[in-house]
């Protein structure tokens, strides 16, 4: 169930979830697990009066990554701001913990990460499937399996997706992504407009965008916004996929750590680019993707195997 | 949540071989369209859930038209809406009707 192929160029910020499936993985390799025409929809959003979607804003199936052979799961991030709930939190909780108990799948899991966090209207549920997903993911890791998260949609990464991405092997991410646990507005509700102006969006973005999170090493590969884009910083993460064992655990134990003391006490993001040595920090915002690759690349903090 | 269904007999089966295909995302002033190959001649069903009442009307107008149109024979059409504009139901409904007819 092909939507209207988007490929190479176009963009992956706008695109639908479908779109970013079939635009990423190689063309007609994508077999849908659970399609909408199953319709497993939410059991919960009709007592609210909310539309549900057929396939609950979750697309999980598998594919051809440049001929290797991946499982993948894609949140719609305008469906109920990609949100867990009970059955699209249950879809990528099943792929993760399919990979991690058979063999003869494939051990690649990209997870197309767009969501605000747990949904709401079935809470419960949601904050269950973060819950046990970051538990699979885990266990998925121990046994062999990479678990790349890939970030770049209009409902970021946040809450319950924010806890996912960190608990992957590997973290893409392009300029416009985001990654927190809590979001803009979340902390501006609780601590006050003076503490994060949630209306600022270059302030949101420096600290929770894409090349904020590359630099600090809260992600480990800077991509385009396009499906080329994705697919190439894919594809260089997957060449060298760190193993999860006690000491990677310690690691990454240390590395935050060593983090917190080297950049807690600064106030935006320009003080901590400065702090990790980079020399025009203003010029951080303007750079291009290739630049910031390989700036990036050239900072110890932000390449990393713990995780 | 409204939910409407329409029946028509197209002038033909709509032409192509895919069995099943899906447009567009449940959101604000959008909708989702499912459509799949199962009605044997030139039947075709349209069920609808909406979350907006009293649009009854613009809904079979619209369906109709389409139907006119495009002769979707052979489909059940399935839509969830997010409360789109009509003209964006349309959109979707063509898009929807060329997938069907695409390979």
């Amino acid at each position: 169930m092909e939507d209207i192929a988007s490929r190479g160029k176009s963009g992956w910020f706008d695109a639908t979830a479908r779109q970013r499936v079939t635009g990423l993985l190689d063309p007609g390799s994508f077999t849908e697990f659970i399609g909408p025409s199953e319709r497993v929809q939410s059991p919960h959003l009709k007592m609210f009066d909310l539309p549900s979607a057929f396939d609950d804003g979750v697309i999980i199936g598998r594919g051809e990554l440049n001929g290797r052979d991946v499982l993948i799961a894609a949140q719609e991030g305008q469906f109920m701001g990609g949100t867990f709930g009970e059955v699209s939190g249950a879809k990528i909780l099943g792929l993760v913990r399919a990979a991690r108990d058979h063999k003869d799948l494939p051990q690649t899991v990209l997870l197309l990460l767009d969501s605000g966090g747990v949904r709401l209207q079935e809470a419960n549920a949601g904050e269950l499937a973060v819950a046990e997903l970051m538990r699979a993911i885990v266990q998925a890791r121990c046994a062999g399996v990479a678990v790349i998260a890939l970030v770049g949609g209009k409902s970021g990464a946040f809450g319950g997706a924010g806890l996912t991405a960190s608990t992957c092997s590997r973290i893409v991410i392009s300029e416009q992504g985001r990654i927190g646990v809590s979001g803009p507005e979340v902390i501006e509700t609780n601590k006050g407009v003076e503490e994060f102006d949630a209306q600022d969006k270059a302030l949101v973005w420096s600290t929770d965008g894409g090349k904020n999170r590359r630099l600090i090493g809260g992600a480990d590969a800077f991509a385009e916004d396009s499906m080329d884009g994705f697919r190439v910083a894919a594809e260089a993460v997957l060449a060298k996929v760190p193993s999860l064992d006690l000491k990677t655990m310690q690691a990454e134990q240390e590395r935050l750590t060593a983090r917190q003391q080297q950049l807690g006490a600064c106030d935006d993001a320009v003080s901590m680019w400065r702090t990790l040595g980079i020399k025009d920090p203003e010029a951080v915002r303007d750079m291009d993707g290739k630049d910031l690759t390989a700036l990036a690349n050239g900072i110890k903090e932000a390449n990393h195997d713990a995780r | 949540m409204q939910m409407l269904s329409f029946k028509h007999t197209a002038r033909s089966r709509l032409p192509g071989k895919k069995d099943k295909a899906i447009i567009g995302v449940v959101a604000s002033g959008n909708l989702e369209v499912l459509l799949e190959r199962v009605i044997p001649g030139a039947e075709c069903e349209v069920a609808i859930a909406t979350p907006l009442t009293g649009y009854d009307e613009t809904w079979e107008a619209v369906i109709a038209d389409f139907v006119e149109r495009f002769s979707p024979g052979g489909l059940r059409i399935s839509i969830n809406d997010g409360g789109a504009r009509p003209d964006t139901v349309y959109l979707r409904l063509m898009q929807g009707s060329a997938l069907m007819e695409a390979d």
